[in-house]
């Protein structure tokens, strides 16, 4: 699909995710209240604290700089971009050609720099623990998710997303190979390390010492805050649109009419909404790792991608 | 140029030791480097190729020969490109040496290094490329060891000129094994006699001049002069040397292997994989340890010519596998992070040096809040750090995105060994990207970010306008080579297809708003992600002021558990910084660490003071260097006894030297 219509979609699409995105996270925290057998707050629950905390006034520390007022925009601002090269609901786009998998990957990792270094701003030491931390996640995880999708890429003969699954919509048959189910493994253990939940780090608890995204941000207040938040939810939802996507592209429509694309849209939600599930029985059922455990947990993954990879040029 | 380079050494040695040697000494580097990048830009854009001979000097070499073709005028326009903003650094960074060292010697150094670097791309014999690239070498110790009476510096410069010099050596021993049929010493007649030799001879030649230029390049086991020597150098001379003189180690392995030898067989590019990809690796994860913001970048140096060494490698492979198009995207990939790696790490070197001239130290571990006090060399220090990191929009990025896009075709190569190279070296440099975004997090945080960890950082000034004007020139040089990236890769890729005797314009480099490798794997359009992230954060901010709360920010204390004050003391330091990565690595690193906590002697739970020290096994200076330097003072001890200082025994050596050569000469009939 080319043209004004083209580009009004894929603008559509990274409307559709910046919509979806707190409620992606309202979902999980309802899903894993019920199975703890908590009521827990209602799944819209994200958005309404998203504008309690627009409205708010702004508290800055004094040791701060420009750097620190600057970052949470970048960091936004990134996962925004990213949302517009992904393949949401329908393939090929026109900007599909702007950038592939490793612009996606890479993105990612700029928001992760500047929110690190908006970390050290403050000079708290809070800041500077899960600044390092942080860091340190990302280093190892990074390579494995590039890995992870060349693993992908190689099968469909290019690295842009939308040509991945409009190939494996052609050839359905490749879609449940070895490969891919290995690529699959490694991305998921790479999803929860990247986007702060169980077993790595654990997004409800304010425990400083355990805690690597939320002592990061434990500075930021007001509209900052709401951003950051926002873009941590963007980038979840990122991470489960990649999986469900790229590994599951039933769904995504070649033909974009009114009607596909609505089809389209429920079947991205019903995929969104069991992968949240999965999140949500897991992140009940084990125990956070020490921080010096994560390593070995991302070093199988690199490895399940680096497998995935061979596998792939093995089964040519 | 060479008027305009000899014109800035004469007026430094003649206009004494005051502002005017500074100021002299720099415009004739300037003019130099301008007359440079013109004639390095022309001979590009009209593909006009110029030689010059001087015959009478040095006649019986064959005399000087010059010669400017595509690959030369690449290296002349990086040389220049970093050579002008550098120059004009030092005009005001080298104040504070006036009445302590000799700025005379200082500027001539500097001008005659500048003249020797330019003039090693356009040698086109032997004896012209090894005199311009001793001059070069010998210039460059010198400037080494302009801060002479530090102990360090010394030490760092004799590491320098031992490496330099055996390096020499087995250039030499290359270029006589690459003329050894045929006796020639124009490159023109030694692509001949290259095309004569046998396979074996071929491979020694190779492997002389990899360890030739690999030394000079900083690949690993050969890098341990280069974070020695560029931390002790001044620091536009550092930005000098990390930014352009390593890169000429890459152009002598591309003039030697691609151009004379015209490539060879497939474990070429594989050894030079393997040793691009461990130089990647080792040199970030050491990068992250130092705390010497200098070592650090120098240490980033290795990586970086690592990854183009990958690069460079993977061009060697698919020419032996008969890919000339794969080939020629992997060079042209590495051509441009070379480009690249110039200009950011000039940047950060000119960076660093004015945080040395603001606080007087290079350990990060004293800096701190700095972005505060330095409103210029914070940003362009930012800059410079994002493109290192290899992050979007800025040039290193991109170079970084072609060379995975180039190494993605080796993975559908048949043979199973360079597959499985291949994938490993993607990883390799997918985790490099990682490691290298935490090592300038590190970098820029600690030294600008928090509040200052020392009163030489709290009263830090801003640098004067000279070096503020180099630093920015060169952040403009970062956003010029993102925003200019397709532009730049067209030029760099008709330089590659050159070298593989394509088309010049194959029509994979014929870009124009995205690029698409020449195996149709991939599309990326450099242009829109620049506009479209600069755009979208102009929209965020709109739209976030437009709809947020317009309620002034209020302006509080860092939140700290209910604490009273906040100290520098308890904000992270480098080391801590690194410290899990530290862990987590302990295989490569083999750390010690040694705590002495002394407790009160009422109490064993208050802790009176602590003593860390944490340190790492230098591994190569261990086992690869010690044994050898061992041995060579063993040997020299040995050979002391023939010097005893008489002259009758020093004529009975000549005399028995004399009578050996007859003998020699006889034995084998020469006339």
């Amino acid at each position: 699909m080319s043209g004004l219509g083209g580009y009004a979609l894929a603008l559509g699409q990274a409307g559709l995710c910046l919509a979806l995105a707190p409620g992606l996270i309202g979902l999980i925290r309802w899903l894993k209240a019920r199975m703890q057998n908590r009521r827990g707050a209602p799944v819209w629950q994200p958005y309404l604290e998203l504008r309690k905390l627009f409205a708010k006034e702004v508290v800055v520390s004094t040791n701060t700089s420009w750097l620190f007022r600057l970052a949470p925009y970048v960091v936004f601002t990134s996962a925004l971009a990213v949302t517009v090269l992904l393949p949401i609901l329908a393939v090929p786009l026109p900007l599909d050609g702007v950038g592939d998998l490793l612009v996606v990957v890479y993105l990612l990792l700029l928001g992760t720099f500047f929110l690190a270094l908006a970390g050290l701003d403050p000079g708290s030491p809070f800041g500077g623990m899960g600044s390092s931390r942080e860091m340190t996640v990302a280093a190892l995880a990074e390579p494995t998710i590039a890995m992870a999708m060349f693993a992908l890429a190689l099968g469909a003969g290019s690295t842009n997303l939308g040509q991945i699954v409009a190939r494996a919509l052609e050839r359905p048959a490749e879609a449940v190979s070895p490969g891919y189910l290995l690529a699959f493994t490694a991305l998921f253990i790479v999803t929860l390390a990247e986007t702060g939940r169980l077993p790595v780090d654990n997004p409800a608890t304010h425990l400083e010492l355990t805690m690597i995204h939320e002592a990061m941000v434990l500075e930021y207040s007001g509209r900052y805050l709401a951003l950051i938040e926002w873009a941590a939810a963007l980038k979840l939802l990122i991470f489960f649109s990649l999986l469900a996507n790229l590994f599951v592209p039933w769904g995504v429509t070649a033909s974009p009419g009114a009607g596909a694309l609505l089809l389209a849209a429920l079947i991205y939600a019903a995929k969104l909404a069991v992968l949240a599930a999965v999140v949500a029985v897991f992140e009940t059922r084990v125990a956070k790792l020490r921080l010096f455990r994560v390593p070995e947990l991302l070093s199988v993954s690199f490895v399940l991608a680096l497998l995935a990879i061979t596998a792939s040029f093995l089964s040519r | 140029m060479v008027a305009a380079y000899g014109a800035g050494a004469a007026g430094a040695l003649l206009a004494g030791a005051g502002r005017a040697a500074r100021v002299l000494s720099a415009a004739g580097a300037m003019v130099g480097a301008g007359a440079g990048l013109l004639l390095g830009l022309h001979a590009l854009a009209g593909g006009a190729v110029w030689a010059l001979g001087v015959p009478d000097v040095v006649s019986v070499a064959g005399g000087l020969l010059f010669r400017l073709d595509a690959l030369g005028a690449l290296f002349l326009v990086l040389v220049s490109m970093v050579a002008a903003p550098a120059a004009l650094y030092g005009v005001g960074y080298s104040a504070a040496y006036e009445g302590r060292y000799s700025l005379r010697w200082l500027g001539a150094m500097l001008n005659l290094f500048l003249l020797a670097t330019s003039l090693v791309p356009l040698a086109d014999n032997v004896v012209t490329f090894l005199l311009t690239w001793e001059a070069m070498s010998v210039a460059s110790y010198f400037l080494v060891l302009t801060e002479r009476d530090r102990p360090e510096t010394v030490g760092a410069a004799n590491w320098y000129l031992g490496m330099t010099q055996v390096g020499l050596a087995f250039l030499l021993a290359s270029f006589l094994g690459l003329g050894a049929e045929s006796p020639a010493l124009d490159f023109a007649d030694l692509r001949g006699a290259a095309a004569g030799l046998s396979d074996a001879g071929r491979g020694v030649v190779f492997a002389l001049a990899l360890v030739g230029f690999g030394s000079k390049a900083g690949l690993i086991p050969l890098h341990v002069w280069l974070p020695r020597a560029h931390p002790a150098a001044p620091s536009h001379v550092s930005a000098l040397l990390s930014g352009v003189m390593i890169k000429l180690g890459i152009y002598g392995l591309l003039r030697v292997g691609l151009d004379l030898l015209g490539g060879g067989p497939p474990w070429w590019g594989m050894l030079l994989i393997v040793l691009g990809a461990g130089s990647a690796v080792l040199g970030v994860l050491y990068a992250l340890m130092e705390d010497d913001i200098k070592r650090l970048l120098a240490y980033s140096s290795v990586e970086n010519m690592g990854i183009i060494t990958l690069g460079v490698g993977a061009a060697f492979l698919f020419q032996s596998l008969a890919m000339p198009r794969a080939a020629a995207l992997a060079l042209a990939a590495a051509l441009y992070h070379v480009l690249n790696h110039a200009a950011f790490k000039g940047l950060l070197f000119l960076g660093a040096g004015s945080v040395l001239h603001a606080t007087g130290t290079r350990n990060m571990n004293r800096h701190g809040g700095l972005i505060h006090r330095m409103r210029w060399t914070g940003p362009c220090f930012l800059v410079g750090a994002v493109a290192i990191a290899g992050l979007p929009p800025l040039n290193g990025f991109f170079s970084e995105w072609l060379l995975f896009q180039a190494l993605l075709p080796g993975i559908g190569v048949a043979s199973p060994l360079i597959a499985v190279l291949m994938v490993l070296a993607l990883g390799m440099l997918a985790l490099t990207a990682g490691l290298a975004a935490a090592a300038f997090v590190k970098c820029f945080g600690i030294t600008f970010l928090a509040i200052p960890r020392s009163d030489a950082a709290a009263a830090a000034h801003e640098a004067p306008v000279s070096m503020r004007a180099g630093m920015v020139a060169l952040a403009v040089a970062c956003a010029g080579l993102a925003a200019g990236a397709l532009p730049v890769l067209a030029t760099t890729g008709a330089v590659a297809a050159g070298l593989f005797g394509l088309a010049t314009e194959p029509p994979a480099f014929r870009l124009w708003l995205a690029f698409q490798t020449p195996a149709g794997l991939a599309r990326m359009s450099p242009p829109a992600i620049v506009v479209g992230l600069l755009g979208g954060l102009a929209l965020v901010w709109l739209a976030v002021r437009a709809f947020a709360s317009r309620r002034p920010l209020r302006w509080a204390d860092t939140w700290g558990c209910g604490r009273v004050e906040q100290t520098p003391r308890m904000e992270y330091t480098a080391t801590a910084y690194a410290e899990p990565l530290r862990r987590i690595f302990s295989a490569v690193y083999r750390p010690t660490e040694d705590v002495t906590v002394d407790h009160h002697p009422e109490s064993r739970y208050f802790v009176q003071s602590i003593a860390y020290r944490a340190s790492i096994l230098p591994w190569f200076e261990r086992y690869l260097y010690e044994p050898v330097l061992a041995r060579v003072r063993r040997w020299g001890r040995r050979a002391q006894s023939v010097q005893s200082g008489s002259v009758h025994a020093y004529l009975a050596y000549v005399v028995v030297a004399l009578v050996l050569l007859l003998g020699v000469l006889l034995a084998t009939g020469a006339p």
